[in-house]
């Protein structure tokens, strides 16, 4: 495969945190290093483990196959196989292939001189992953309470966890949750409506610098946050989204157990008005 | 000292001040860790109850039955021969009826206060008499115990009910209901329901309507207005209509301490194959909860004082709370009944309900 033309540029050694020299190579335009060969094995076993539970599973409609994590009868147990134990080992391999990933990503920002932006924000999702099916399940004391793996399984998962708590759109932290992606898609179209109408200029103009842009937002709303700003302010919405996530969901159960709506009592309660 | 000093010191001060507010703020609205949760679908469907220890225990601490009294002889003279005016407990024995007078009054009027116990429903002196209303109400409330006891096992199963199942030593259940003041204007522009915005416990404190009672427990009302196909052409409920059975079923969860997936699963609320055997279970009780306002209590309305009544007027009605008071079967289902058979209808309708039941 040849190479790009800037690729040389970013073929840089070193900056290995495991492994050393052995593995920092490429193959063909990809990166290998430690993690690349760890982040490999687990999403081979996991995904042959996947396609094993599908195979006991009866069916091969790629919607309804499922691999549902312990009874919770098992507790923090290992279960079998058929029964949760498969559930298990992907979760294991889930988790080697994500944070395998992460640390990839942290070699190659070291190699390129760049900050750990993106593996934190990956690492973001992954902590939501990890709060789901390992923190909320060891706080609860079952594996039985992680989300099944497959297409609808999870969302009827999703719906019935919501459902114990009678109106989950009163968990407060399920709204700064929703907040914060609603905010998140929102400045992305405007800074993409932005970007897009800057470098598409009427036929004949030149292309429109980011002083325009940004006297455009002053117009518009009174304020621009800069070229600079709005990349760091998409980065904090987004990745406080999926932070709040994982809060919403792990305070449900561990540290409420009745409808949400029931806990705002605090607020009828207060003394100013009860 | 240096001005350098007193900003850190105010910065790591206010910031502490705010850690402590926040820590103090949460661990008064949140509960404790310490749960126990039961398993109600297949593995991975999240269909669960979930219950914190310490709420358990203050629940099961409000539900314990109270000690049995004396089995009574259910031979010698039948309380008809011996008493004046026993209409509805005629056909016991002298001891029993005795029995069941004094459970009553303990269930109901446990107090020594001179216008409690027998005399809550009696005139001292004269047991025969028909002057207090309490009187009318606890015979027909007699009637409905074996109503309930012999016609409703689909919903109240061998375990039962007696008095006690409501009362819990009030003369009055602690959990009743009637119809509110509407809070809302009614609008041109918008349905409201006359009673939104009204954060009660009954229906877990939404902002649904607070009475979800009138339509499905005392009118009969369809409580089922989700299509069953995707773009459904004919479905014309409004969400108001969802938000009443929302409320309904809000009401249902935390009667019985449990949530929406003790019954459904959430996939698909309607479907009868994917919920849980509990669901026909409760589909019964909304049957028998209409019959009990219906038949029994709405028809005593002429008979209460004002203060036994409503704010409109009607009466102190039931709704699943009454009797399950936090608990998935009242009183852990203690079969209380067994201990006083006494409130088991008379022997003839007693034969006609040892038939199978319908369901």
């Amino acid at each position: 495969m040849a190479m790009l033309t800037f690729e040389a540029k970013y073929r840089v050694r070193g900056g290995t945190l495991v492994g050393g020299n052995l593995f920092d190579f490429w193959v063909g335009p990809f990166y290998v290093g430690f993690f690349g060969v760890t982040t490999f094995f687990f999403t081979l076993v996991g995904v042959s483990l996947i396609l094993y539970g599908a195979a006991i599973g009866g069916t091969w409609n790629p919607w309804l196959i499922n691999i549902a994590p312990p009874d919770l009868s098992y507790g923090l147990r290992l279960a079998p196989l058929r029964e949760g134990g498969l559930w298990q080992l992907i979760t294991v391999c889930a988790l080697g292939a994500f944070l395998s990933w992460a640390f990839r990503q942290a070699e190659i920002a070291r190699k390129l001189g760049m900050g750990m932006h993106i593996p934190w924000a990956y690492g973001m999702a992954v902590f939501a992953y990890f709060t789901l099916v390992v923190i909320r399940p060891v706080l609860l004391g079952a594996w039985g309470h992680g989300f099944p793996y497959g297409i609808w399984s999870h969302l009827d998962w999703v719906s019935n966890v919501g459902y114990q708590f009678l109106h989950f759109h009163y968990n407060p932290a399920h709204m700064i949750a929703v907040t914060f992606f609603f905010t998140t898609t929102l400045a992305l179209s405007l800074h993409a409506s932005l970007v897009l109408a800057a470098i598409n200029p009427k036929k004949g103009e030149p292309v429109k610098t980011p002083e325009h842009e940004n006297t455009f937002y002053r117009d518009f709303i009174g304020y621009s946050i800069g070229t600079l700003g709005i990349h760091r302010l998409g980065l904090f919405i987004a990745l406080s989204a999926g932070f709040w996530s994982a809060v919403c969901i792990v305070i449900s159960g561990p540290f409420w157990t009745r409808g949400w709506p029931e806990w705002w009592n605090w607020w009828l309660q207060l003394p100013i008005w009860n | 000292m240096k001005p350098e000093f007193y900003r850190t010191f105010g910065f790591l001060f206010w910031t502490g001040v705010a850690a402590i507010a926040t820590a103090a703020f949460l661990v008064v609205t949140f509960e404790r860790p310490g749960t126990t949760e039961v398993q109600m679908g297949f593995r991975g469907t999240a269909m669960e109850v979930v219950y914190n220890n310490r709420n358990l225990d203050r629940i099961q601490a409000r539900n314990i039955v109270p000690a049995a009294i004396e089995p009574a002889d259910p031979e010698g003279p039948r309380a008809s021969e011996v008493f004046e005016n026993v209409q509805v407990l005629g056909h016991l024995s002298v001891e029993q009826f005795n029995r069941i007078m004094q459970a009553m009054s303990e269930w109901i009027y446990p107090n020594e206060n001179p216008a409690e116990s027998c005399n809550g429903c009696h005139v001292p002196g004269n047991f025969a008499a028909e002057d207090i209303y309490t009187k009318h109400v606890a015979r027909r409330m007699l009637q409905m115990v074996h109503t309930i006891n012999s016609s409703f096992a689909n919903h109240v199963q061998n375990t039962g009910v007696t008095c006690y199942t409501c009362h819990r030593g009030q003369a009055v259940p602690a959990a009743v209901w009637s119809q509110a003041p509407s809070n809302a204007p009614a609008s041109r522009m918008w349905q409201v329901a006359g009673e939104q915005n009204r954060p009660v416990a009954a229906t877990g404190y939404a902002t649904l309507p607070s009475d979800p009672f009138t339509p499905y427990l005392l009118r009969d009302e369809p409580i089922r207005h989700q299509s069953e196909t995707a773009r459904e052409r004919n479905n014309n409920a409004s969400i108001i209509q969802t938000e009443w059975i929302y409320g309904l079923m809000m009401h249902m969860s935390t009667s019985l301490g449990v949530n929406c997936t003790f019954c459904h699963n959430s996939r698909s609320f309607a479907s009868w194959e994917t919920s849980t055997p509990q669901r026909v279970t409760a589909w019964h009780g909304i049957r028998m909860v209409r019959a009990i306002n219906n038949d029994y209590i709405e028809p005593l309305r002429e008979r209460f004082p004002p203060h036994r009544l409503g704010p409109l007027g009607d009466t102190l009605k039931v709704n699943c709370t009454t009797c399950h008071q936090g608990v998935y079967r009242p009183l852990y289902g203690a079969p209380m009944l067994s201990d006083y058979p006494e409130l088991n209808p008379p022997p003839r309708r007693a034969e006609a309900a040892s038939q199978p039941a319908r369901n």
